[in-house]
């Protein structure tokens, strides 16, 4: 009974919050107004159901929280089980290996386009991780980076004919010595005040690659951005976009390798516990400063070798690519996937990226979707898709496997 | 000197929106230290109810003195109702959340809102109607302060000290200064905190209105888009000013409101939304604590 009332007056307020908004048209030219009240009306039916729902989730998470508490042992979950267990870890890795390879073989080239741009953002994704996931920086203007990269390989071919293999790397130079340079002074700052001013540094590389017509070639963008060669072996546009899905999906392994070293390593773990508590850290002797740099610059690294790539692939960029809205999309692919966790990122990217392409239908409302997804999933499912798990070392384990020297 | 008057003008009335938009972060940061990304959407919105509201009533022949009212009392209303409609949903099951929760919970609302006005409105501009009524007792300094300038202005600086005024008397004034100090104690002397949270969205929410109903009506159209960068913009003033700290936001978007209206003057337009991003960036480097802010104190 209780609950009924409550969704009624919950009903009644989203119909009246709505009503504006969704209910009238105004046209001030011609000065008429046209009411879509049934739209309204579909609201407050919404809200009614979804209000039975958002109460019954909150109380379940409440519930899931206390037995956690009381257990004091960390849930693990089936597929963090799964993947633990090296019967099933391997061959499904070679099975999701082996449909890699195929893919260009099994589906259309629209398709391999696709996938291409959705390893991209894979790639942007990890490089995100590094710094959102593992190091705890919010970082808002993540497609700057992206952007440094993409101009750098687009303006050194154009004014000096530079090639696509010598552009790679020099791209990623690029963005990670963005990254220092910006980094350098700003993370000195809060989360919250990082957040905000990456968020401006963003939008000051897009309003520079904008005005600055003479070198940039302005809003309307550099076209006719060569492609890669590959000693000549991919001949014909059939090729070609077989060849960007290769060398995408050997970036995508490279990352992997990578990232995941990184994870485990003296200064990933830095990052992690960076990230749990500053000041503990610095107890503990680790160089704030400096831990942080590097996550900054690694990250922007992925992101200028990536934009290289996203350059070559498009043939053309202009601004207009690189607004905060790609920020976000990058950084909605980290949260939702899992911060910190590789698996959950990649899963993240696939589904923030080809699931709107595959639903055309509603391509008007991806954004819409995006951000309630990014509130839904902050207020129920905090740790994302794939809850990111530490690397656990027993050190009883480790005292036999010595032999029991150090007792 | 004309000129540079004029650009004066230009910059304070730009200030003062900025700075009434700016009081709605402050007022949020000081309590539950969170930036709420979506104050300038709520800022959008009460724009665009303004729009919906002033239609209405031109469509039924009101007189134009009772429609500018009405309209700036609906948008103020449903500003608040969706400040506080948004601090339930995004930020009250995150209070006790790690710090980057509750700021992601915002951009994705953020995101939301202005998905939401696009799609239910139109993502073209609308034109505004101007609802401030023209009138010349300005003399000679009409070429520099149009009426809806001197509006503005006026309209800024007694909210201001409305709410300096609430702030320092009022029961819910001290019992906001109490929880911004110290969330637990407030609540071991009997606050009603999440009360008081609510409180502060709102009231941060209708300032935010009373911004977007005048620039609208000074600028004369309206887009989904506005909220994004007034939002960034009057966040810079509150940092400028020292997060926090409710003069320091006045201060803050005075400040920006000149630079802005200064540099594209006398340097380039092209460049006016760099100034005011390279402000911010040069402000938190040199004084992460803004100009009035106090620096906090860290403890173990």
């Amino acid at each position: 009974m209780e609950g009924l009332k409550k969704s009624v007056l919950a009903s009644l307020w989203f119909m009246f919050l709505t009503l504006p908004i969704m209910g009238v048209f105004v046209n001030t030219i011609d000065k008429s107004v046209t009411w879509h009240l049934d739209r309204v009306l579909y609201v407050g039916a919404a809200a009614f159901v979804l209000s039975y729902l958002w109460r019954f989730m909150l109380e379940r998470k409440e519930r899931g929280m206390k037995a956690e508490e009381q257990s004091a042992v960390e849930k693990v979950t089936l597929l963090n089980k799964l993947l633990a267990n090296p019967k099933f870890f391997w061959p499904a890795v070679i099975a999701v290996a082996g449909f890699a390879i195929a893919f260009p073989k099994l589906f259309s080239m629209y398709q391999v386009n696709v996938m291409t741009s959705a390893l991209i953002y894979v790639v942007l994704g990890l490089g995100l991780n590094i710094v959102v996931g593992l190091a705890g920086l919010l970082d808002l203007g993540f497609v700057a980076f992206y952007a440094v990269g993409a101009y750098s390989y687009a303006l050194m071919n154009m004014y000096w004919g530079i090639s696509f293999w010598v552009a790679l790397p020099l791209g990623a130079l690029l963005g990670a010595l963005c990254g220092i340079l910006l980094g350098f002074p700003v993370l000195r700052l809060r989360g919250d005040y990082l957040a905000i001013v990456t968020l401006g540094f963003g939008e000051i590389i897009r309003l520079v690659l904008e005005n600055w017509a003479e070198f940039t070639h302005g809003p309307s963008g550099i076209s006719n951005i060569a492609r890669p060669e590959f000693f000549g072996l991919a001949k014909g546009f059939m090729a070609q976009i077989n060849f960007m899905y290769y060398l995408m999906l050997v970036l995508v392994v490279f990352t992997i390798f990578v990232v995941n070293r990184l994870k485990n390593s003296r200064i990933g773990r830095a990052w992690q516990a960076l990230r749990e508590d500053e000041i503990a850290c610095q107890a503990m002797g680790i160089d704030k400063m400096k831990t942080k740099l590097m996550a900054f610059s690694l990250g922007a690294t992925w992101a200028g070798m990536v934009g290289v790539v996203f350059a070559a692939k498009t043939t053309f960029i202009n601004p207009a690519s690189f607004t905060f809205l790609e920020s976000a999309i990058i950084l909605s692919i980290v949260v939702l996937g899992g911060m910190g966790s590789i698996l959950g990122v990649i899963l993240g990217a696939l589904v923030l990226i080809l699931l709107p392409e595959y639903m055309r239908d509603f391509s008007e409302y991806r954004m819409l979707i995006f951000g309630a997804t990014m509130v839904l999933v902050m207020v129920f499912r905090p740790q994302g898709l794939v809850r990111d798990v530490r690397k656990k070392i027993d050190i009883s384990a480790v005292k036999k496997a010595l032999g029991g020297v150090h007792d | 000197m004309e000129y540079f008057l004029e650009l004066f003008f230009s910059g304070l009335t730009r200030g003062s929106i900025y700075a009434l938009i700016a009081l709605g972060y402050t007022m949020v940061y000081g309590i539950i230290e969170l930036i709420n990304f979506a104050h300038g959407e709520i800022y959008m919105i009460g724009a665009f109810v303004g729009l919906v509201v002033a239609g209405i009533l031109t469509s039924f022949g009101f007189p134009a003195a009772s429609i500018i009212v009405l309209a700036s009392i609906a948008a103020i209303i449903y500003a608040a109702a969706y400040g506080y409609t948004l601090e339930k949903i995004a930020y009250r099951p995150l209070r006790d959340a790690p710090r980057l929760s509750p700021l992601i919970s915002a951009i994705g609302m953020s995101i939301f809102l202005q998905n939401y006005v696009m799609l239910s409105q139109t993502s073209d501009f609308l034109s505004f109607p101007n609802l401030i009524p023209e009138f010349h007792f300005l003399g000679k300094f009409e070429s520099m302060v149009g009426s809806s300038d001197f509006v503005i202005i006026v309209v800024a600086a007694v909210v201001m000290v409305a709410l300096n005024l609430f702030i320092k008397f009022t029961r819910m004034g001290k019992a906001m200064r109490a929880t911004a100090q110290n969330r637990k104690m407030a609540m071991l002397v009997g606050i009603n905190v999440d009360q008081v949270i609510s409180a502060t969205f709102v009231i941060g929410s209708a300032l935010a209105a009373v911004g977007g109903i005048l620039i609208a009506s000074h600028i004369g159209q309206i887009n989904f888009f506005i909220g994004f960068i007034a939002g960034i913009k009057a966040f810079t003033a509150a940092v400028l000013g020292g997060i926090g700290s409710i003069p320091g936001a006045m201060l803050g978007g005075l400040i920006l409101g000149w630079t802005e209206s200064f540099c594209t003057g006398y340097v380039s337009s092209d460049y006016e939304d760099v100034f005011a991003f390279a402000l911010l960036v040069l402000i938190l480097i040199f004084r992460p604590s803004g100009l009035l802010g106090k620096a906090p104190i860290q403890k173990v």
